[in-house]
């Protein structure tokens, strides 16, 4: 027992504290490392659909491609994209705007601020349904090719996620009416925005990898 | 779909009554069985009014304990169907020869060493795995219950759905032909237009569902709920091994889930990912699948390396021998375990330098893995061994892993890998390896908690049984298995009709024998249980410590009661328990707070059922079924988030009751 005489003159004959004695509760101390990590895996997932696309991308199979969609035009229309870029970047910037007032507890305010996040969102997925619609029209469909399926799938994944949280941003809402900014509401308007950047950026990757390089191979 | 298929019907789609394997006397006497007993669990359940029971303490449950038990039984009754599987295999080699056709007509063989890999992995390494972290991490760490302990609920019932996926196929359709990672064109609609591939493809999501929210969870509670003074390196290793398994788990399930969301778009929507035309590419998939499944292979080894290094700490009286380099092994593997997937696919033909490089990766493996054998080893030198049943299954591994790991290097070499490739060698390794680790650690893991989990020991002798047959069988049944590899034999091979393999056959009787051993192993663990359960009065611990052992968990009574903890224990040490018998610990007997827990929830069983219902829907082209329980599904889940109302507090003098009855527990010791 050697050991154990060295570890009690280590504290000096002070009696070591086993155990607490006070304690406080603590909802929801994980959420936001555990929402991290979440969105982690999810980011993990689009690494495997950009990877695909960088593989199986440049495989048109005699269909159209990023620059001719068989009927004299291009398949990806810069400018339609560009607008819709500008319109994600600044829903972002809305969505900050809503979590400052929700700081500072501000019901009113953040509402509105979240329910024009909502409204530039449903304002990006008009775009790209009428966008994708065009596509289908001129028989670019995700039959089509390789290219089409992992370009089609990449934006259905992300307007997938839009979509979600334009869901979300609605429930949290009503949520907020019912409840106030509670600190279980803080807590999943803190998720929301970390969410909503997560889309936001994940946009921006595919007009660098989709878009613009699809226009420049 | 072309314009002459007829038309689906608006409910049923394609399943029709010809999807029911009437005809198939093994699956009609099996359908007899599973159907008598599953009528007489009801009847026993309704006749001893338990239905209230089990709806209240275990399926809505969000006790962590309860819900590891729960992973484990469901590992325990897929391990007798994976096993069962494992035998008709064993056998129908066996008999293939001399211009025998077996017994098993082809349709039927690929189903079932399909679904033996995917059970075994799926549904009973992974389960045991979560099973037995899910029981063992919070208590470890000195916590009450886990980070997001609905999450944990959900987790469990989806992997349960998963399974239950898979064992409807048995009865109602076919399973998939593709073997156990289906890989495509094989996979593909042209090749298998059948249901088989479907049941497959969601049995997989599902519990690929089920396994990344329950790595997060437990990341987040091991990173977070923490007992005060537990530091990172004081954390024990079974700790840090599930640590490094949940961040594999979190970085590798995306990969699973996108390589089987997109291969189910290509046969529901005939997109073109893995396709042979249009641009398509199958290596696609293979390389998404192993980017997962290698990453896998080490979210199942590294909780049974853990399991091995309590044990072995424990049972050798003794402070774990390199505490520090084994926690450097388990992150290095993890971090190597993601740099090695190609190793499955050397033949390919990416080039000498990628698979150069993916070689070296695989063999540099073996280094922090030889590290951890050398612990092990120091731990039980000049120690005082105790030869208990976790011990035994610890020295039976540590021979059998042995091989399996020097197989494993052997086949890490390109050029041997292209004569090994897709060879019975590959089988005999990776079952060296799955067996000799992670079913003996989890034997092992089950022999070593289950008096902390129920409050009284298994019966030493049947489990000293099962260690020894276990064993003995494993190498029966695949040293011969090795031979017939480096001879030659692929894997899956039905009947062996080449005049010049006839010789073979008495490798593959002598595999059978030993599986019939193994199988022995089996029943003696589950003879164990019972004849344990019965004798339980005189297997009682009261000690709540019966082992004599080093971490947290053994602090607190068997079982643990629903808060794990009266007070928060703080901690000074690795091997904070030795630590605190060592100084003089003293159990507080006065000043109980109330304590603050989750409450129960039914949404986890409702939403996986939901979903399973959604699966089988969208399998069978049920499309307004599917659409239905989709959306039901969506309200279910969102309903959920309406509900604030979900913890409340133990009160202090229920905490001071449920303490002074241990308290009399221990004085009657003495």
């Amino acid at each position: 027992m050697t050991t154990t005489t060295t570890l009690s003159h280590a504290k000096d004959g002070e009696a070591p504290v086993f155990y607490l004695t006070e304690e406080h509760d603590h909802d929801g101390h994980s959420t936001v490392i555990g929402f991290w990590i979440f969105l982690m895996s999810d980011v993990l997932l689009f690494c495997g659909l950009f990877a695909i696309y960088a593989w199986l991308g440049g495989h048109y199979a005699n269909g159209p491609s990023p620059l001719d969609d068989g009927h004299g035009g291009q398949l990806f229309h810069l400018p339609v994209v560009a607008v819709n870029t500008v319109i994600m970047l600044a829903s972002s910037f809305i969505c900050a705007l809503a979590m400052v007032e929700t700081r500072k507890g501000n019901v009113g305010p953040a509402l509105k601020w979240f329910g024009l996040t909502a409204l530039f969102g449903v304002a990006f997925l008009y775009n790209q349904v009428t966008e994708y619609g065009h596509m289908a029209e001129i028989g670019a469909t995700y039959q089509t090719s390789a290219f089409l399926s992992c370009f089609i799938t990449l934006i259905i994944a992300h307007s997938f996620h839009v979509l979600t949280g334009i869901v979300w941003v609605a429930i949290l809402a009503v949520q907020v009416l019912q409840h106030g900014l509670n600190p279980a509401n803080e807590r999943r308007a803190v998720c929301f925005s970390m969410f909503w950047n997560f889309i936001d950026i994940t946009w921006v990757c595919v007009f660098i990898f989709v878009y613009l390089m699809g226009v420049l191979r | 779909m072309s314009p002459d298929t007829p038309p689906l019907d608006p409910i049923f789609g394609r399943l029709t009554l010809d999807a029911i394997p009437y005809q198939e006397p093994i699956l009609v006497v099996t359908f007899a069985v599973v159907a008598l007993a599953g009528i007489f669990a009801v009847g026993a359940l309704t006749y001893f009014r338990l239905w209230g029971y089990l709806w209240r303490e275990w399926i809505t449950s969000v006790d962590h304990k309860r819900i590891g038990i729960m992973y484990i039984v469901l590992a325990i009754i897929m391990l007798v169907r994976g096993f069962a599987d494992a035998i008709m295999m064993r056998l129908q080699q066996a008999i293939a020869f001399n211009g025998s056709e077996g017994y098993l007509p082809a349709h039927h063989y690929d189903q079932i060493f399909t679904a033996h890999g995917v059970i075994m992995i799926f549904f009973v390494a992974t389960p045991l795995i979560v099973g037995v972290m899910n029981f063992v991490i919070p208590l470890q760490i000195g916590a009450r219950d886990v980070s997001f302990p609905y999450l944990n609920n959900l987790g469990f019932w989806l992997t349960a759905v998963a399974a239950i996926l898979v064992n409807v196929s048995l009865f109602v359709g076919e399973f998939s032909q593709g073997g156990w990672v289906g890989e495509p064109p094989l996979t593909g609609a042209e090749a298998s237009p059948g249901v088989g591939v479907d049941y497959y493809l969601w049995a997989l999501q599902i519990s690929g569902l089920g396994t990344i929210i329950g790595g997060i969870n437990l990341l987040a509670t091991i990173i977070k709920m923490r007992a005060p003074g537990l530091t990172f390196m004081k954390l024990p290793i079974f700790c840090w091994t599930s640590l490094c398994v949940n961040a594999l788990i979190v970085l590798s399930f995306p990969f699973l889930t996108i390589a089987v969301t997109l291969l189910t778009l290509d046969r529901l929507f005939g997109t073109h990912f893995f396709t042979a035309d249009f641009g398509g590419n199958p290596m696609a998939y293979v390389n998404l699948v192993w980017i997962w499944g290698h990453p896998e292979v080490y979210i199942l080894i590294l909780p049974a390396l853990g399991v091995y290094s309590e044990v072995a700490a424990v049972f050798s009286g003794k402070r774990l021998f390199g505490y520090t380099s084994m926690v450097y092994a388990t992150v290095s593997i993890t971090v190597i375990g993601f740099v090695v997937w190609l190793h499955h696919f050397f033949t390919m033909g990416s080039g000498a330098s990628v698979n150069g490089f993916f070689g070296l990766m695989t063999a540099l493996i073996a280094i922090p893995t030889g590290v951890k054998v050398y612990n092990w080893l120091f731990t039980m030198y000049r120690g005082r061994v105790r030869f208990e049943v976790p011990m035994m299954w610890t020295i039976s591994f540590m021979l059998t892993f042995l091989l399996g790991g020097l197989t494993g290097v052997l086949c890490s070499i390109p050029a041997a890998d292209f004569q090994l490739h897709n060879s019975l060698f590959l089988v005999g390794h990776f079952h060296n390896v799955a067996i000799g680790a992670i079913v003996f650690a989890m034997m092992a893991a089950i022999d070593y908690w289950f008096p902390k989990a129920f409050g009284f020991r298994l019966e030493p002798f049947w489990g000293k049984l099962s260690v020894w047959f276990w064993t003995v069988g494993f190498f029966v049944a695949f040293l011969p298995i090795y031979v017939a590899g480096l001879s030659g034999v692929t894997r899956r091979t039905r009947v062996f009709d080449d005049p010049s393999e006839q010789n073979l056959q008495i490798l593959f009787v002598i595999a059978a024998i030993g599986a019939f051993i193994a199988l022995l192993g089996v029943v003696f663990f589950l003879v164990q249980l019972f004849v344990s359960i019965r004798n339980r009065e005189a297997l009682r611990d009261t000690t709540g410590d019966p082992w004599n052992a080093r971490t947290l968990e053994w602090s607190t009574s068997s079982p643990p009661p629903e808060y794990n903890f009266a007070f928060t224990p703080v901690v000074h040490d690795v091997d904070a328990w030795a630590d605190m018998k060592a100084r003089g610990y003293s159990r507080p007997s006065e000043g109980f707070k109330p304590i603050h827990m989750p409450r129960n929830t039914a949404t986890g069983i409702v939403a996986s059922v939901l979903l399973l219902i959604f699966s089988f829907a969208v399998i069978w082209y049920m499309w307004l079924v599917a659409g239905v329980s989709f959306a039901l599904l969506l309200l279910v889940l969102i309903g959920h988030t309406f509900n604030y109302n979900r913890s409340f507090h133990i009160p202090a003098d229920v905490v001071a009751r449920t303490e002074s009855e241990r308290t009399r527990l221990l004085a009657q010791q003495g």
